[in-house]
């Protein structure tokens, strides 16, 4: 089991940032919430992005640096309009991680349902778990 | 005019947005005040015949999402389900799952047998369109001969 040290972000960014908006490109720009999860083989990245679409979203795996970036237009563009309550904004999704674990870059791969993307990143052979049969010597 | 005493507190807002992100920055986005916030947040807006509203609930699915109305209050209520599977290994954990609800006093009454409601891509979004009653109305002003 890797220790927690495993996945961290850049150093000089915030941990836990979720809704802390920053301008890029003229919009904001919103930290998805994430939950990292181990498995035996892989790890799992867990973003909540809802309003982006699959086509929108890129991930780039450089050099142990693992990035997320989707793209979300206003949904209201242009339109001036009778605000009641507004609780949230829109804009693009941006986060990075540094990741520890050694990963095989060539079989990442993601799945988006419900405004939800799932990043499967599994662990090089070298880094699974392995179970060393203990010989018994006669 | 409801819809304008409403629209006065349009800078407010702007305002207490700010204000709620200086805190998320000193508290790490993570602190109290936002978990304490009602979920899921909304955006609501209207024109003449109805009012709109949209939430962002990511992992949500439709058959565990509930909405509900009753002359002006609107019931949200749902369930998102945790990641499934044995041994999970959690290094990081900030997405909260569980069950849901949020009821919403709107401005006016509205046509709860009219509510449209689609939920795609984590936005659910709903039209709700107002009662005859509560319906903008141009006035005609007759000259008098």
């Amino acid at each position: 089991m890797a220790n927690e040290s495993t996945i961290m972000e850049p150093t000089g960014k915030r941990e836990g940032a979720m809704t802390q908006p920053e301008y890029i490109r003229g919009g904001r720009v919103y930290s998805p919430g994430v939950d990292i999860i181990e498995l035996e083989n892989e790890l799992l990245l867990v973003a909540d992005v809802p309003g982006a679409r699959p086509e929108d979203v890129e991930i780039d795996y450089e050099q142990g640096m693992l990035t997320l970036h989707a793209r979300v237009e206003p949904r209201r563009k242009g339109e001036d309009l009778d605000w009641l309550l507004y609780e949230y904004g829109v804009g693009d999704y941006y986060r990075s991680f540094q990741i520890g674990e050694a990963i095989d870059a060539s079989k990442i791969e993601a799945e988006f349902k419900n405004g939800v993307l799932t990043v499967h990143l599994p662990k090089t052979e070298a880094a699974r778990p392995r179970k060393i049969q203990v010989k018994v010597s006669s | 005019m409801l819809t304008r005493r409403l629209n006065v507190w349009a800078p407010y807002n702007d305002l207490r947005r700010e204000i709620d992100r200086l805190f998320d920055a000193f508290t790490g986005g993570d602190g109290g005040l936002v978990r304490s916030r009602a979920f899921p947040a909304v955006n609501v807006w209207e024109d003449g015949n109805n009012l709109f509203l949209e939430a962002e609930l990511p992992g949500v699915a439709r058959e565990d999402l509930e909405i509900s109305a009753a002359g002006n209050e609107l019931t949200i209520r749902g369930r998102r389900n945790p990641c499934q599977g044995e041994n999970l290994v959690y290094h990081r954990q900030e997405r909260g799952y569980g069950e849901f609800s949020r009821v919403l006093t709107l401005p006016v009454e509205v046509d709860t047998d009219k509510i449209e409601a689609t939920l795609r891509d984590g936005v659910l979004t709903l039209t709700l369109p107002k009662a005859e009653a509560a319906k903008a109305r141009k006035i005609e002003v007759k000259t008098a001969e």
